[in-house]
């Protein structure tokens, strides 16, 4: 290739890419995009809300779209890895999406939220917890469909202290992200209650072979609770190993051990396990028409985090609809002040993006499903 | 391909076999899929079908290609001329290619952000880390020959620097990188020093451990790293306090990584011919014979460790700066056993086979990605098949030879 | 006093469950010298076909001894073809390949297989019935002790010894034997070498196998990912005690498991695995090849 050959190459690829860049018509569809986990071992907390987005957006589509703009969805996969999402974020900006319902798990959300910050990139996460991301509103376009960590351990914390009246409890977390996070509030929050003591608090090594060691000192400390903080892999293994050695302690833990998985891994074991989780939903109708809508179509029940994500797409869009534009901040304003129907009831969003209107919940597991605590 | 040989009966019944044989292998796992709360269990027997055509086709396939190669090595053998093919140079090695090639892919590089998307430059700056990463644990395996499982420590080492330096004293990207550089060549003497007497597989064990025992600290001393929540808004590299849109900043980041794969590329290639370098050849060629020669083991063994890690620490300081988010779940066996893909994939010592090889393959999954779910099955069986097409890796570098005088 | 004993125990049968997996690893290594990373996928495909068969011939009503039985030597089987399959595809090709390029097809071959079975089952973690019976004699000790616990380490025990025996006095174990020590030398005097290597590979998975039976029978569930970790620590287990000697595997992993164990115990789980790879690097400070490794004079 001799020079000016290559400089002709570098005008028409400078050319070819002015062209792709910007074509602004009036019906244009509104992109949106949603990132999450949808390969590897967290697929299975990426697939619900994915297909809970796509439901909402088929549906507003056929409705004629929002005025008259067709909604379309780029979905990126993050494999739940903060150096995957840094990518994902940029090719979703990239592709002119004007706001995102994603990421799945709290780490990569942290690695791409500077991303779309910068660009002024509505988030809407339906099941990333991590206390830190919201910043104490510094992310002015950071919200998300689910209680926050420390809401959900003060939950577990002020069950184990009032219901299960424990003086002693074991703290034990996975070593993740999400479960250390939840389990280091749930210790800060007894130790300042100052009516119980925290006997252990210890991580246990995900994908172990074997738990019984731990369950040894779970029994020497004498706890009267175990709260856990992590997934329903470890956790139905911890129980598992607990019961078998003859150990009755109560099993407290959180909304990533509270679905349908745990209780058919764990088996009988599961009985009696507590797990807290987003308030129940299952008697609003907006939840029935939708849990129906995945039934027809996929002809199983949705898994996790279904819900949430059905209530940050029909916040998103009924932001946008409201806002009449695709601007952040008209998109915010709406989100903060006008309370929207989900499968929750009516929510609306605190000004740290905080959910108002969906709660943490106590369940327990009764005869092989979960069942709300009175 | 002409004279392609016509499969004789021989060649149809090992197929037919091969065919049978991975039906009965995969019987269980591809066609019965039970689920145990509900008590039901599919059978898909359309799978069976698939995988006896296939593996009968493939099988049917390779057989051909052999009898195919085996009849024209006997043909050549035949011919009467019996001059002995001249040993020739690979492609790339020729003298006289190295330039052109060269410019053109500098200015294939140079090119790249004017041309692509942001994403695709992203993408393309990941895979130039791995470049480095590759080129640095290079040195360790090709060149001394010392088979370290844990490089990614010293990734994580220089990752931590950078965001640890900045949490703590607020310091920038163009300071962390030196220390990133010096802080992984320390941990790369500190973990020489105890397997200065392993060999083989038990140096790989070793290096295998010291790189969990990096990680497993990383995660569980919080009050040092903040633990698995990791450390959140570390800042992209500045120049000289300009303000940049994201877009410029990370082209700007991608030229960044652009140049230190090139230094990564000129320093390891004059690093290989120096005083050092030859001593790790003869190292790697025979402990005995080395030490016999009169070179200090230790010394040799330790600046390699120190000098492979000295550069993972600088890659782990970029890769702070271009993710802005690092926790210890980013350095895993798995990332070693990537980065050791990449160095023996691409000829072990070869700084072009390397470079491509890191190239390949970090760019392999990304492209990879229309056939969505299968990406990760293909992934797997392309390594093993380059593996056996290409055992030496893809550029195996010829042995160097070094005149008398100049 | 109780405590450690209930360690003990729990350590005793980490050790076990390491040395099931770690006892194929120290053949294959043994025979080839391949640090073989697809080991830690026969002992999870194990563990998949004796979900699938035992499942399948419970719903049929079988009784329990018998889908023990046959679910074990159906994984046995299969494992052993996958092995050998495994073997013929991705490492014969490269017997005379420099030493690294094995160790990448190993590598790779593991990402595949992994990938196979998450592809041809699934990705979530499914339930594994607990197919070994309570014993009714360990009640009064069943804080303690627990019947799968004290079956793997039975097992383990049995076919540490069994293997022992086998390479010390078959005709077989003899044949191996020399091939470990000199391939050439063992096709010189009339060993099917290819055979051997094959037969170690059989031998190997199919243990791993029975190990993923009774390993996922303990823990109740399995999925895609298990061998992958369970596989790196058998074989840290294996070089600890001296990579190609079988009993220094077993004896590397019990030494393991009761490091974890009393790491856990005594200090916290938060550094159990720190602790673990400390101790291995320690003990190839002072013993660079493994507790019952030779250590091998090089003669110029």
């Amino acid at each position: 290739m001799s020079h000016a050959q290559f400089f002709l190459f570098g005008l028409a690829a400078l050319a070819f890419s002015a062209c792709v860049a910007e074509t602004s018509l009036a019906s244009e569809p509104i992109k949106i995009g949603f990132a999450g986990s949808l390969s590897g071992d967290l697929a299975p907390y990426g697939l619900p809300p994915l297909k809970a987005v796509q439901l909402v957006v088929k549906e507003i589509n056929a409705r004629g779209g929002i005025q008259g703009r067709p909604v379309e969805l780029l979905v990126e996969d993050d494999a739940c890895k903060p150096e995957l999402a840094t990518n994902s974020a940029t090719k979703l900006v990239a592709g002119g999406v004007k706001a995102v319902i994603g990421h799945i798990c709290s780490g990569p959300t942290k690695a791409a939220l500077p991303i779309y910050q910068a660009a002024k990139v509505l988030v809407i996460s339906p099941s990333a917890t991590s206390s830190l991301l919201n910043r104490d509103g510094e992310y002015p376009f950071f919200f998300r469909t689910i209680a926050a960590d420390d809401v959900q351990a003060a939950a577990q914390v002020d069950f184990a202290l009032q219901t299960l009246k424990a003086g002693k409890i074991a703290v034990l977390h996975d070593k993740g992200d999400y479960g250390k996070g939840l389990a280091e509030f749930a210790k800060s929050l007894i130790e300042r209650s100052g009516k119980a003591q925290v006997v252990l608090f210890e991580g246990i090594t995900p994908g172990a072979v074997d738990y019984s060691a731990v369950v040894q000192k779970i029994k020497r400390s004498g706890a009267e609770a175990v709260l856990f903080g992590g997934y329903h892999p470890e956790a139905s293994k911890l129980v598992g190993q607990m019961r078998q050695k003859r150990l009755a302690t109560p099993f407290v833990s959180d909304d990533g051990v509270k679905n349908d998985t745990f209780i058919k891994v764990a088996g009988k074991d599961a009985e009696g396990v507590y797990a807290t989780g987003p308030a129940d939903a299952s008697d609003n109708s907006v939840t029935k028409a939708y849990q129906e809508k995945f039934r027809q179509a996929e002809g199983t029940n949705p898994g996790a985090f279904f819900d949430n994500a059905v209530a940050a797409a029909l916040a998103l869009t009924n932001a946008i609809a409201k806002a009449g534009s695709t601007d952040p901040e008209a998109m915010a304003r709406i989100l903060h002040s006008e309370e929207v129907a989900t499968p929750f009831g009516p929510i609306k969003f605190d000004a740290k993006g905080e959910p108002v209107g969906i709660g943490v919940t106590l369940y327990q597991a009764r005869d092989g499903q979960f069942v709300q605590v009175r | 391909m002409k004279n392609l040989p016509m499969p004789t009966g021989k060649d149809i019944r090992h197929a037919l076999l091969t065919g049978l044989w991975f039906m009965f292998l995969t019987f269980p796992l591809l066609v019965i899929k039970v689920d145990p709360a509900e008590q039901s269990v599919t059978w898909r027997w359309a799978n069976l079908v698939w995988v006896g055509g296939v593996s009968a086709a493939v099988a049917l396939a390779c057989r051909l290609l052999a009898a195919y190669r085996a009849a024209r090595v006997e043909r050549l053998r035949r011919l009467p001329d019996q001059t002995a093919p001249q040993p020739k140079l690979p492609l790339l090695f020729r003298p006289e290619r190295l330039l052109p090639l060269g410019t053109l892919a500098m200015l294939f590089f140079l090119a790249f952000p004017l041309v692509f998307s942001t994403y695709q430059v992203n993408i393309m700056t990941t895979a130039l880390m791995y470049v480095i990463l590759g080129l640095g644990l290079n040195i360790v395996v090709g060149f001394a020959g010392l088979l370290d499982l844990g490089y990614v420590a010293f990734y994580a080492v220089g990752a931590y620097t950078y965001g640890l330096l900045h949490l703590h004293f607020n310091l920038g990207f163009w300071i962390a990188l030196p220390i990133g550089g010096l802080l992984g060549a320390l941990f790369g003497i500190l973990l020489g020093f105890p397997v200065l007497r392993l060999r083989g597989d038990y140096l790989a064990i070793v290096t295998l451990g010291f790189g969990e025992i990096i990680r497993l600290v990383l995660e569980n001393w919080g009050a040092f790293s903040q633990g698995p929540s990791g450390i959140a808004d570390i800042p992209r590299p500045g120049l000289f306090g300009l303000d940049m849109t994201l877009d410029q900043s990370l082209v700007y980041q991608y030229y960044l990584t652009v140049a230190m794969a090139l230094a990564t590329v000129f320093v390891v290639n004059r690093l290989r011919h120096s005083r050092i370098g030859r001593a790790w050849f003869a190292l790697r060629e025979d402990e005995i014979a080395c030490q016999a020669m009169g070179i200090d083991k230790t010394a040799i063994k330790l600046t390699a460790f120190a000098l492979g890690a000295a550069w993972a620490g600088m890659a782990g300081v970029l890769f702070a700066a271009k993710t802005t988010f690092i926790n210890p779940a980013s350095f895993t066996f798995l990332e070693s056993a990537i980065i050791l893909c990449i160095v023996v994939l691409g000829g072990m010592g070869s700084i072009a086979g390397v470079v491509l090889a890191a190239l390949i393959l970090m760019l392999l999954p990304e492209y990879l990605r229309a056939l969505a779910e299968y990406r990760m099955l293909v992934f797997g069986a392309v390594l093993v098949v380059m593996m056996i097409v290409r055992p030496r890796g893809l550029m195996s570098p010829p042995r160097q030879t070094y005149s008398p005088s100049r | 006093m109780e405590y450690f004993l209930e360690l003990l125990f729990s350590g005793l049968t980490r050790g076990a469950i390491y040395a099931l997996i770690a006892l194929g690893y120290t053949m294959v290594y043994g025979i080839i010298g391949l640090i073989n990373f697809a080991h830690g996928e026969m002992y999870m495909i194990g563990a998949f076909t004796a979900l699938i068969v035992s499942s399948v011939l419970s719903i049929y009503g079988l009784p329990l001894p018998a889908i023990l039985v046959l679910a074990a030597l159906a994984a046995a089987i299969w494992a052993g073809a996958y092995g050998f399959t495994v073997e013929r595809l991705a490492y014969r090709p490269l017997r005379d390949a420099p030493r690294l390029a094995p160790l990448i097809s190993a590598i790779g071959m593991s990402i595949f297989l992994q990938n196979y079975v998450l592809l041809a089952q699934t990705s979530d973690f499914v339930p594994f019935p607990s197919l070994v019976p309570e014993f009714a004699f360990l009640e009064p000790y069943g804080a303690i002790v627990d019947s799968s616990g004290l079956t793997i380490l039975a097992v383990s025990t049995l076919v540490m010894t069994a293997l022992t025996l086998l390479i010390k006095f078959t005709r077989t174990g003899k044949a191996m034997r020399a091939t470990a020590q000199d391939r050439k030398m063992a096709l010189l005097v009339g060993i099917n070498v290819d055979r051997i290597i094959s037969l170690t590979f059989v031998t190997g998975s199919a243990l791993a196998a029975v190990g993923g039976l009774l390993i996922a029978s303990h823990i109740g569930q399995i999925n895609f990912a298990i061998g992958f970790i369970a596989g790196i620590k058998a074989f840290t287990a294996a070089v600890l005690g001296g990579i190609g000697s079988i009993p220094g595997a077993v004896l590397g992993s019990f030494v393991l498991g009761l490091t974890e164990a009393f790491a856990t115990g005594y200090v916290s789980s938060d550094y159990e695995d720190v602790f673990a790879f400390s101790l291995l690097v320690l003990i190839l400070i002072f013993r660079p090849a493994g507790l019952l490794g030779k250590a091998a004079t090089e003669k110029v």
